[in-house]
């Protein structure tokens, strides 16, 4: 077990590796391929009407006129050892793991990204939680009265929540729900939870049930799915026969057997959202990792981007090996061979 | 809070039996554009936290280190400059008042030295008073140290009579900085290549607000702004996070010319939904859109259909003017006849439709816009109602020697939905000549440092058309065209002068405007301009832009101001009752 552990962990780190390098092929050599030169690629640093003299400064912050071999290099050494960085007034050291530095607000990428999790783990946290837990009961529900008025009622919603973009189910619940009830407060409404966990979980209420909406949605129609599958086997037959109780073969038996390919997908959500819930956070403007990601996209400030990217694989990586562990736990099969 | 949780269990009441609370609230005193030519809700009363929320962030709270006009219009309630602009509505706001200044700039003969005198008693917000010297350490920083600070704007830099100086971080002994003085504790005396008449106004930009050089940290200083001003930061500020001003102690109204002090204290939130500021505005539960463009397309639909809520509104026109610049570099637009075919082919009717109506915008028919002093009405090349002339249109085309059209490029902002529908609507109204057009879409980020504003790049791809977007950095016409015509400010990366316009007459006015003392003969100087600019054929003026801006009820003192064509942030107030 420890073996596999680290095997996988071995694997991660691989992973992260080629994700850093594709990453930082895609933002700082792509551009050059495409006719940026240094100088452009600096002036994106800089203000309105640049002069030479601050594009070639930011050039020469940046490394820019280096090959980009050196410079991926340095980002890596930056990750591993941290850096040192002149800001024109002063030598600022970025600590390990320095995820670069960002030049539009002039702050390390590292604790802005750590400042904005607490945010999106909030909201992946919450949202999960609701969304785990209705969309697998309604799935279950759904199966054990496939084709009645429930199972229909329960799909036909389960159709709108994966067809509703949540820009629009979020704007029409804040429109409704915040501003012309006044039940929620308005968007961008954030309280840390060890600041007030009543007033924490208030404001997110509403980003969490727009969230989970869409999510449940599609873990109804899963579980659905799997468990009709499921309860149709010969073993399912077997333990009905054996005469056990229908709870004890609807749940030890049956939803056991189809939550393998649910916790799969669970880990992989679960991974990406921690990387930002991009268009929860936009629309309620919460400041976590997805809306900071957006930002720095729409202002090209490169290292952030990088920075919330490698973020992102980190937390898939990491759910992955999560739900590989849970595979052990979950389907004996996994661990009977070895 | 204990409201809405009430709320919230009532809410399954509400549902089940299907209320809905539409319709607006009662339409208080005040009609649309009241607050353009006049002042809303006028009060002394002070009280209340007055909020403000952006969908994205200025580009620093430093005021040496910004370039958006909403931020140099927010950043007076903390940083005050040596001019203001008078705290009125209409053409009396545009007039020049001294800040911290006792008046404004006094000007030797020969208009190469301009001397202000600081008023006494005007202190920081930790009591020490404010010195000369700090103001010209704040314009060393902001212009001689574009390798730390550049993001503002270098005007001083160009103007002053300094060749050499490094900048203070780099050379910290300001007796080096010898193109201002400080004669004294109270005097700062600027010292300019060449004349410059409209000195004035560079001495309304926030990088006058005095910097003690103790307290600058380069680009860290905007997270602790030494406040000159009636509000300071609460506590040191971490970018991105809500701004909180609290009241500066140490503020003596009796040196301000204006009334900037209602509020108790102000909060800034950034990064906010942009469709959700305008909803929290239309609630009440915001007072103020930080940015000053007006409300998005959804908010702006809602507000002009529901007459209590169109009566909150104002819809100003701004200085923002939007072209389709005509680049002659680009064949066939090196022949003045097919640059001019476009001109007449336009259909300004459905650029302006395509740009969101009469409400975002006017059809513009020259390059000065009407707010700017010294507009005359010119329309070169008018067809009738602005829907173009085919008879002219169709002459001109053979006059260049293509009879059935053209091919050409439109550049336009991919990222800009409003200038990609006018990019279409050219496109769709010169098919109609046979002038065939690909769209070429950049994003607006890279838009003016590398594709537009890149002559090599307009070159390499033909760009004979690009849409672009211009406002004066102050409301002047040389604020306003010193960048768009001037062919001595064509740079080979962040170009402004699009159209590559070059021409010697134009470039001579402009530098005798500058040099002008005389304010009528500016502004009939930037009138001839506009006509020799617009006789080029190298600009399609299309919109000079408006805004809708909302007003909540609670919010006092309202007005729009003439120079930033926003509301006057540091007039606000909040209702107290």
């Amino acid at each position: 077990m420890i073996t596999y552990i680290l095997r996988r962990l071995v694997a991660g780190v691989g992973l992260l590796l080629v994700v850093s390098m594709v990453v930082f092929a895609i933002f700082f050599l792509v551009p050059r391929v495409a006719g940026a030169d240094a100088d452009t690629l600096a002036a994106r640093y800089v203000g309105k009407s640049p002069s030479p003299e601050a594009v070639a400064a930011v050039k020469e912050r940046l490394n820019l006129d280096d090959p980009i071999a050196v410079q991926y290099a340095e980002f890596v050494k930056g990750l591993v050892m941290g850096t040192d960085y002149d800001s024109g007034t002063d030598v600022i050291h970025c600590s390990a793991p320095c995820f670069g530095y960002s030049f539009n607000n002039n702050l390390e990428v590292w604790p802005q990204l750590v400042d904005r999790l607490p945010v999106t783990a909030s909201l992946a946290a919450g949202a999960a939680v609701i969304w785990l837990g209705a969309g697998v009961s309604i799935g279950v529900l759904s199966a054990l009265r496939r084709g009645t008025l429930i199972d229909r009622a329960a799909m036909v919603t389960a159709l709108a929540g994966v067809s509703l973009p949540i820009f629009f189910t979020g704007l029409v619940s804040l429109a409704l729900l915040s501003y012309q009830w006044q039940i929620f407060p308005p968007g961008g409404s954030y309280t840390p939870l060890l600041d007030n966990p009543l007033e924490w979980a208030y404001g997110l209420i509403l980003p969490w049930l727009t969230l989970a909406f869409l999510y449940a949605a599609m873990y109804a129609r899963m579980t659905r799915a799997g468990m009709l599958d499921t309860m149709g086997e010969d073993y399912i037959r077997t333990a009905r026969a054996k005469g056990l109780p229908e709870r004890t073969v609807v749940t030890k038996h049956g939803l056991r057997a189809a939550l393998t390919p649910i916790i799969t997908i669970f880990g992989l959500d679960l991974g990406l959202m921690l990387g930002g819930a991009v268009l929860t956070e936009s629309t309620f403007s919460l400041p976590g990792l997805g809306k900071f990601a957006v930002d720095a996209i729409r202002a090209n400030d490169l290292p952030v981007v990088l920075g919330v990217t490698m973020f992102t694989a980190l937390f898939v990586v990491v759910a992955n090996l999560l739900v590989d562990l849970l595979y052990v736990w979950v389907d004996p099969r996994v661990r009977a061979p070895s | 809070m204990k409201r809405r949780y009430l709320k919230l269990t009532a809410l399954g009441v509400a549902a089940s039996l299907g209320l809905c609370a539409c319709g607006g609230t009662d339409s208080g005193d005040a009609a649309q554009n009241e607050a353009v030519d006049g002042i809303v809700r006028p009060t002394d009363e002070q009280g209340g936290t007055l909020t403000f929320a952006h969908s994205n962030e200025f580009d620093s709270m430093d005021p040496g280190n910004t370039y958006y006009a909403a931020n140099w219009n927010f950043s007076r309630f903390y940083a005050r400059r040596l001019v203001t602009y008078a705290q009125q509505p209409g053409e009396a706001g545009q007039e020049l008042v001294p800040d911290l200044a006792t008046d404004l700039g006094e000007v030797s003969d020969d208009g190469l030295t301009w001397t202000y005198t600081l008023k006494e008693g005007v202190k920081y917000q930790d009591g020490s008073p404010i010195v000369a010297e700090h103001i010209k350490y704040a314009i060393a920083r902001s212009n001689f140290a574009t390798d730390v600070i550049n993001k503002g704007p270098t005007y001083f830099a160009d103007l002053l009579d300094e060749d050499d100086y490094a900048g203070p971080y780099q050379d910290s002994d300001l007796d080096n900085f010898e193109a201002i003085e400080t004669p004294d504790e109270r005097t700062i005396v600027f010292h300019l290549k060449e004349p410059f008449g409209e000195f004035d106004y560079l001495a309304t930009m926030p990088q006058t607000a005095p910097v003690p050089p103790d307290a600058d940290t380069g680009t860290q200083y905007q997270t602790e702004v030494v406040s000159s001003g009636p509000y300071q930061f609460d506590g040191q500020w971490q970018p991105g996070s809500t701004l909180t001003l609290v009241r500066n102690e140490h503020y003596d109204p009796e040196t301000d010319p204006l009334v900037r002090n209602l509020p108790d204290e102000i909060q800034l939130s950034f990064k906010q939904n942009a469709d959700d500021i305008d909803n929290r505005l239309l609630s009440g539960d915001l007072l103020v859109g930080a940015a000053g463009v007006g409300v998005q397309t959804a908010a702006r639909g809602r507000i002009l259909r529901d007459d209590n809520l169109k009566a909150r509104s104002d819809n100003p026109k701004t200085a923002f003017l939007f072209y389709f610049a005509i680049n002659p570099n680009v064949a066939p637009f090196d022949n003045k006849a097919c640059r001019e075919a476009v001109l007449y082919g336009a259909d300004k009717t459905q650029l302006q439709t395509a740009f969101g109506g009469p409400t975002a915008g006017d059809i513009a028919t020259s390059l000065l816009p009407p707010v700017v002093p010294g507009y005359e009405e010119i329309d070169p090349y008018g067809t009738p109602n602005h829907e173009g002339d085919p008879d002219k249109t169709r002459a001109k085309l053979a006059e260049c020697g293509h009879e059935d059209g053209f091919a050409a490029n439109i550049a336009y902002r991919s990222d800009r939905p409003a200038g990609q529908k006018a990019a279409e609507a050219l496109q769709a109204s010169l098919s109609e000549y046979g002038i065939t057009t690909d769209l070429k879409g950049y994003p607006s980020g890279t838009y003016t440092n590398e594709q537009a504003g890149s002559p090599e790049f307009v070159r390499q791809e033909e760009l004979g058309i690009m849409i672009y977007g211009w406002g004066p950095d102050w409301n002047s016409g040389y604020g306003f065209l010193s960048q768009i015509v001037d062919g001595d400010a064509i740079k080979p990366a962040g170009n402004s002068n699009i159209s590559e316009l070059d021409n010697p007459e134009i470039n001579k006015l402009l530098d005798e405007a500058a040099q002008s003392q005389d304010k009528q003969r500016r502004e009939e100087i930037y009138a001839r301009i506009d006509e020799l600019a617009m006789d080029s054929a190298t600009f399609l003026p299309f919109a000079n832009r408006k805004v809708l801006l909302y007003r909540p009820e609670e919010l006092t003192n309202v007005f729009v101001n003439p120079n930033y064509h926003m509301y006057d942030y540091v007039s606000l107030g909040v209702a107290q009752n």
